[in-house]
């Protein structure tokens, strides 16, 4: 690691649960100021929940599209052909109306109902999981245990990738969001995953099965290039496997960190639904979303910014925002804090969100009732956090029971 | 009397309408949204605001 990473960007920095006091003393301050961003850039951060949500839900004069000659400063030249393949299909680069059509197509896989179908394959999967941390015996790494192999498998299972690739697709996508590693490898890590994605694409275009990517192949393929699968399946991928994976290994440590919300998890079945909106809002283990490019001159929280730059939405910091919700840095699974920006917002709102949530909800008290005796086997200090992932979580997590 | 008009082509489908308020608001296979009542049952108006306010690409607006 360089010097000039000993520490990340602002935006990303945090002690523990807690987001950096940097983004209080800017929300109580101005709202917004120019930072530096992983990639060397100046950005306009934005830190309040009200000012998020103006941006988030202004896809016009906040686009997720990039001019043509957009690039990111270290990067490698890439030819005009295979930067347009690389970006086919990648919903979080699209805006309306090509974001709605592609978005469209996915959706009726996410419908609540579709979720609940899904249900008793989640509690089978989360079972079969913690049979196997059982009978392995303590300690166990919670985070390589149970945390990544829970979403991985159903994210696999739906999408229709074999879950014997989990190895290398998972190491592939930890160091791609990983921005202490130089940026042509994370840009090669991507090209390696796009040609992964490339060869299931290929088998589900000559057999498509009763997956996702089955789904795309048979009600649009005429209507999607293989680039445009390819994107759709790999963000899929990634979405699916990453966040909840660090949701799970982060929020069980936050639980085993105040003992009697850990109870009420797992001895109450009604408090599961709010504890994992509470959770979700407390972690907001998604440091910001994609940052948005001003199409015209704007003002955010007073302060003017002028066409053509990058605004950057602190999602923690608008997650904790007093001016949203009381005692904003507290934990209180009770509250189930409705409005929370972890999932985002606007047309870019989670694809996924209506599965994360099941899938936490199915997996806290299960991991909990299985393990009561469930405790941290290492010391606080210790704890591995993701300092420079562009998702936060934990990289590893030592428990005993 | 309390009622909601959705604006289905501006739904994304997020769900979170059904999440809060599943009496009045329904998805269809596609997942988008259909308010399932003329009007907003009583008891449920404030669920039904808590949809329109959450509701992320502010498809739902409340008639009174």
């Amino acid at each position: 690691m360089t010097q000039a990473q000993a520490l990340p960007p602002l935006h990303m920095r945090r002690d523990a649960f807690n987001p950096t006091p940097e983004l209080r003393e800017i929300r109580e301050t101005s709202g917004v100021r120019t930072v530096v961003n992983a990639f060397g850039m100046r950005v306009y951060l934005v830190t309040r929940h009200q000012d998020i949500k103006e941006v988030l839900s202004d896809h016009e004069r906040f686009s997720n599209g990039r001019p043509p000659g957009f690039v990111l400063p270290g990067a490698p030249v890439v030819p005009e052909e295979e930067q347009t393949s690389a970006r086919a299909g990648n919903l979080l680069g699209l805006d309306p109306p090509e974001h709605q059509r592609l978005r469209r197509m996915l959706t009726p896989e996410f419908t609540i109902r579709r979720m609940k179908r899904l249900e008793p394959r989640i509690v089978e999967i989360v079972a079969q999981q913690l049979d196997v941390m059982e009978s392995a015996g303590p300690p166990a790494d919670l985070v390589a245990a149970f945390a990544l192999p829970i979403p991985s498998l159903v994210i696999c299972e739906l999408l229709g990738v074999p879950y014997d690739d989990r190895d290398d697709f998972q190491q592939r996508t930890a160091r791609q969001l990983d921005l202490s590693i130089p940026i042509p490898e994370r840009l090669e890590m991507q090209r390696h995953g796009r040609d992964y994605m490339r060869s299931l694409v290929e088998r589900a275009r000559q057999h498509p099965g009763e997956d996702i990517l089955g789904m795309l192949v048979r009600e649009h393929g005429a209507e999607l290039t293989d680039d445009e699968l390819i994107g759709v399946a790999g963000l899929l991928l990634l979405a699916g496997h990453e966040t909840t994976s660090n949701m799970l290994g982060l929020g069980s440590l936050a639980l085993l960190r105040h003992p009697d919300q850990l109870t009420a998890v797992r001895d109450d079945p009604d408090a599961a639904g709010p504890a994992v909106e509470e959770l979700l809002r407390w972690l907001s283990i998604v440091h910001s979303a994609i940052p948005r490019i001003t199409t015209t001159d704007v003002e955010v929280a007073g302060m003017p910014i002028p066409a053509g730059q990058l605004v950057l939405v602190s999602l923690p910091s608008g997650n904790r925002d007093p001016d949203f919700i009381d005692s904003a840095e507290i934990l209180d699974i009770r509250r189930g804090a409705p409005g929370h920006l972890a999932f985002g917002h606007g047309v870019h709102h989670c694809l996924g969100a209506p599965l994360a949530r099941m899938e936490m909800r199915i997996a806290f008290p299960a991991l909990l009732r299985r393990f009561p005796m469930l405790a941290v086997g290492e010391d606080f200090a210790d704890v591995q956090f993701r300092s420079f992932h562009f998702i936060y979580g934990l990289k590893s997590l030592e428990v005993t029971w | 009397v309390v009622k909601i008009q959705a604006d289905r082509d501006v739904c994304i489908q997020a769900g979170n309408c059904v999440m809060v308020a599943d009496t009045v608001f329904d998805q269809d296979d596609d997942g988008i949204v259909v308010v399932r009542v003329d009007e907003v049952p009583e008891g449920e108006e404030e669920h039904a605001r808590e949809a329109v306010k959450l509701c992320p690409s502010q498809a739902l607006q409340l008639v009174d």
